[in-house]
């Protein structure tokens, strides 16, 4: 850490700021995702917005603190885009917002609000979720699955049947299935270049999903929005350990360049262990607390039940925070390097 | 004998001041694996109640007699006992019921309600007193049990008093929420239980501070006016 000495020129750093910036560094990976999907996606953030600002609101008012300061700070925001980035798109309008209400009620408000949720929201409303409802969580729309906005519409609302070839798995599901299936008579490499739900170096169409996310995020890193320690610690931990295993047997694991560009792997390394609440404060602890996550991601994504990993590890990690920031306490200056 | 004032603050304090659940907070393990409705949540609290009861009453009866060194072995050993008796009827009566509350009929035994009462309480008071608070007690933790037992069937399932036909064998549960209701499991499962305890002491204490508040302010009407101090 560097310091200097006063007088500073005050910062044009503010919550919101922040928070439009992150929105901002999210829209790559959007764009990516509706050329992907269509429109449904943006649907669901809308909806996700709504039920978040609508949550925010009630617990603002219901704790007696101004409305407009809070509600316009966009953290509510970021937290409803992250949820429905996370959330598959065609999934029913309660779906998400049953998740998004148990982000800012339950993760966020009852712990104290902005700023003293010792869990990430969004990562709550997916674990929340996937525990609830499994099945629902679990059915991403088959690639090159055209339907209308109508019929999209239709979906989400409830009002037209949930027809069972529309929902396919994720690619990294999609693998693990395979495998399962397979009992040794299938080897990684096979799958990867004979099944149509896998691309050039990952999921099909999902691939460039992630690249958006890699985009933004250096984006917001380029801004100094966030600091690279905490997302090169989990990607270091999910590489290394994805390397290790691949290198041992590549025809069991798939490549590291597979799990960095699938599943929550690049959204949760610059958007979600990159949250300054919930996350480490050090700078030693935002590497060891990435770090961890992705080696747990990775664990839990590969020999778990799971599709992925990533909500259940950083939500585990975050109870090691405080932990981790009490050990990595820089010395103060002028003091031995001790505790 | 027992006096009303007595009767009413053994009472008050069973139900509500020092409610097992939501003061005390004793008695987590059987609260989170077993009131994942609300028959399951009544049925073990009512056995309870019978063991604290009769528990208490042995214990208040013989006192003066047991060693105080060796007194937590001699409780365990009463409570252990009626815990057969009523591990025995339940099988006998609700079979049913009995293989799905399991462990946890025997495993009263090792609740930390009953102790706590037979230590705190009955060690100390005379058997009709003992007995009024072990009942009390015990309802204490019914109402609590049930509620939570009814919130986590009603969230988790849509569901009221599923299981009833175990104890009554007429009796068909109550589907309150429309039969598509997805069901939201984490309700039903263990995290489910915390939240949901989470909130019932949430509210315990709003309500307490809310009685407490209109008491102060009852309080400062009643005091003279602070211009007083004024008048020099």
């Amino acid at each position: 850490m560097d310091f200097s000495t006063p007088p500073y020129v005050l910062g044009e750093t503010s919550v919101r700021r922040v928070m439009l910036q992150v929105l901002l560094g999210l829209l790559p990976g959007i764009a990516a995702y509706v050329w992907l999907v269509g429109a449904s996606i943006v649907l669901q953030l809308a909806m996700a917005t709504l039920a978040a600002l609508t949550g925010e609101a009630l617990m603002l008012w219901l704790r007696g603190r101004p409305l407009r300061l809070f509600l316009s700070d966009g953290s509510a925001i970021v937290t409803a885009w992250l949820i429905a980035l996370t959330f598959p798109p065609l999934a029913p309008w309660w779906l998400i917002v049953v998740g998004t209400l148990c982000a800012i009620v339950v993760a966020k408000h009852l712990y104290g609000g902005l700023g003293q949720n010792p869990f990430n929201p969004a990562m709550i409303a997916f674990a929340v979720c996937i525990v609830s409802f499994p099945a629902l969580m679990s059915q991403w729309p088959v690639l090159g699955l055209k339907l209308s906005l109508d019929e999209q519409f239709k979906l989400i609302a409830g009002l037209a049947p949930r027809i069972d070839v529309m929902s396919g798995a994720t690619p990294l599901d999609a693998l693990k299935t395979a495998l399962k299936l397979g009992e040794g008579s299938v080897d990684v490499p096979t799958l990867l270049a004979t099944q149509d739900v896998f691309g050039n170096f990952a999921g099909r169409g999902w691939e460039w999903v992630s690249s958006g996310y890699l985009l933004g995020g250096l984006w917001l890193w380029q801004r100094k929005i966030i600091s690279w320690h905490a997302p090169l610690g989990f990607l270091g931990g999910l590489s290394l350990l994805a390397a290790a295993l691949w290198m041992w047997s590549p025809q069991q694991f798939a490549s590291p360049l597979f799990h960095l560009f699938s599943g929550g792997s690049l959204l949760g390394a610059f958007f979600i262990v990159t949250d300054p609440v919930s996350g480490c404060t050090t700078t030693r602890g935002k590497l060891i607390f990435g770090f961890s996550v992705g080696v747990l991601a990775y664990t839990i994504r590969v020999f778990g039940g799971y599709p992925d990993g990533v909500a259940f590890a950083v939500l585990l990690l975050n109870l090691c925070v405080p932990l981790i920031d009490m050990y990595t306490q820089p010395p103060i200056f002028g003091m031995k390097n001790e505790p | 004998m027992i006096s009303r004032e007595e009767f009413r603050q053994i009472s008050a304090s069973g139900v509500w001041h020092q409610n097992t659940s939501l003061v005390q907070i004793l008695g987590l393990c059987p609260l989170l694996a077993v009131t994942t409705n609300l028959v399951n949540g009544v049925m073990l609290s009512l056995a309870t109640i019978l063991v604290m009861a009769i528990a208490n009453v042995a214990v208040a009866a013989l006192r003066n007699l047991i060693p105080h060194e060796i007194r937590i072995p001699v409780f365990i050993l009463i409570v252990a006992a009626l815990v057969t008796v009523v591990d025995l009827v339940f099988n006998a009566q609700f079979h049913e019921l009995y293989l799905v509350l399991g462990i946890f009929i025997p495993l009263i035994v090792t609740n930390c309600i009953v102790l706590a009462r037979v230590e705190a309480f009955a060690n100390k008071n005379p058997p009709l007193q003992s007995a009024c608070d072990g009942i009390f007690m015990g309802v204490g933790m019914l109402w609590t049990l049930a509620l939570l037992g009814g919130l986590r069937e009603l969230i988790g399932g849509g569901t009221l008093f599923s299981g009833i036909d175990m104890v009554f064998p007429g009796l068909s549960p109550l589907q309150l929420l429309p039969a598509d209701y997805p069901g939201f499991l984490l309700a039903i499962l263990p995290p489910g239980a915390f939240i949901l305890l989470g909130c019932l002491i949430a509210w315990k204490n709003w309500v307490d501070a809310r009685a407490a508040a209109r008491q102060a302010g009852r309080g400062h009407d009643q005091t003279p006016p602070l211009a007083i101090t004024g008048r020099i």
